[in-house]
């Protein structure tokens, strides 16, 4: 029963989420810290950096630490399954029947003003996991340098995961966490 | 054997493309020039539908490379053949962690990461934000009033301004799923032709 709610949930994630892995921040916030209590966001934060540094799709890495964590190895699998199966029978369908689903009009304009929305929804989450995660002045630094640099440089995400982990440790140990 | 190719070329693409779903791309432009099951054209409406529907970027493009290449089972293949490096690397690290999450050094690590996370998705969304509320063409117009008219999507910035009041202030609006914004924004685009 577990494992078919990790499924439903996870299917409703990929569902509802435009335009890559970091829309789906808010849609898990909701579904999983919010509703299922699966997670927390400061959890959710720790998986989505483990995500973007090992192989894959960061949406199906997150989701795969998830699973595993309610349900083990085989809640890993069930909650994969559930977030790639809504993507598997739209695109099947548009693949087969609307060859120009992108180039319809419509489609255009609904787009340009989701992702509008999408921006609006990133922000907001920025805002709520900055009050749970961003609580001394050493973080607000990793978070500016990482965030500058991002911005303007074609840095892989590695580099800033592995800096700031060992950025994370030496604050730590030399006592100037938590000021 | 198609199915077995293609399980192994996706399963490829899954272990070593790092960064999500848009890292997977030079990995589709590769297999398409050693194998032309697809041409560069193809791949490039692929691109735009993955975009476009809702799902993981790099899941949308399996899916649809296996389907164009061997029909529905192709596209099952394809995609299970690039999940599979990230359940057994996720499921193996997720047990590590676990044996390790009161670990004082693990601990440390994990307090630079979340900086670092939040860093990353923040600049995503900013990244996001410029193509969608900034029209670039603008600055080769003429007078100062012409290029800060042009320049900026007004109707985008009008949108996110009704969004961000009903998102942030307005109580009962508030409490709702981010897919209701999300579907209302559709409707709103298309009835505004954005």
């Amino acid at each position: 029963m577990k494992l078919l709610t990790l499924f439903l949930s996870f299917a409703k994630v990929g569902v509802m989420t435009f335009g890559g892995g970091y829309a789906m921040i808010p849609i898990l916030e909701r579904e999983i810290v919010d509703k299922h209590g699966w997670a927390s966001s400061e959890e959710l934060m720790d998986y989505y950096a483990v995500g973007q540094c090992t192989p894959g799709v960061i949406a199906v890495n997150t989701a795969t630490f998830i699973g595993y964590k309610v349900g083990g190895g085989v809640g890993g699998v069930v909650a994969t399954m559930g977030v790639i199966f809504p993507s598997l029978i739209i695109i099947m369908l548009i693949a087969g029947i609307l060859t120009n689903f992108a180039e319809i009009p419509a489609v255009k304009s609904a787009f340009s003003a989701i992702r509008v929305c999408v921006c609006v929804l990133i922000f907001n989450s920025v805002l709520k996991l900055w009050k749970g995660a961003i609580k001394d002045k050493a973080a607000v630094v990793l978070f500016a340098i990482v965030f500058g640099i991002s911005l303007f440089f074609d840095v892989s995400p590695i580099v800033f995961v592995v800096f700031c982990a060992a950025a994370g440790i030496i604050l730590t140990r030399t006592g100037v966490r938590g000021k | 054997m198609i199915f077995l190719r293609l399980f192994w070329e996706f399963f490829k693409t899954g272990l070593f493309a790092v960064g999500g779903g848009l890292a997977t791309l030079p990995f589709l432009y590769d297999i398409s020039t050693r194998t032309g099951w697809y041409t560069q054209a193809q791949l490039a409406d692929m691109i735009a539908v993955s975009e476009s529907t809702p799902g993981a970027i790099g899941v949308n493009m399996a899916t649809y490379v296996g389907f164009t290449t061997a029909g529905i089972p192709g596209a099952v293949v394809a995609t299970l053949g690039l999940v599979c490096p990230s359940i057994i690397i996720i499921i193996l690290i997720a047990r590590v962690l676990k044996q390790f999450r009161n670990n004082k050094t693990v601990d440390a690590a994990f307090y630079g990461l979340r900086a670092c996370s939040i860093a990353l998705i923040a600049s995503a969304g900013l990244l996001v934000a410029r193509i969608t509320f900034l029209n670039p063409g603008a600055l080769q117009l003429e007078g100062a009033a012409a290029v800060l008219k042009g320049l900026l999507n007004w109707k985008a910035v009008a949108l996110a301004a009704v969004l961000l009041a009903a998102t942030r202030g307005i109580k009962p609006l508030k409490k709702l799923h981010p897919i209701v914004f999300i579907a209302a924004s559709a409707v709103i685009g298309i009835l505004f032709s954005f």
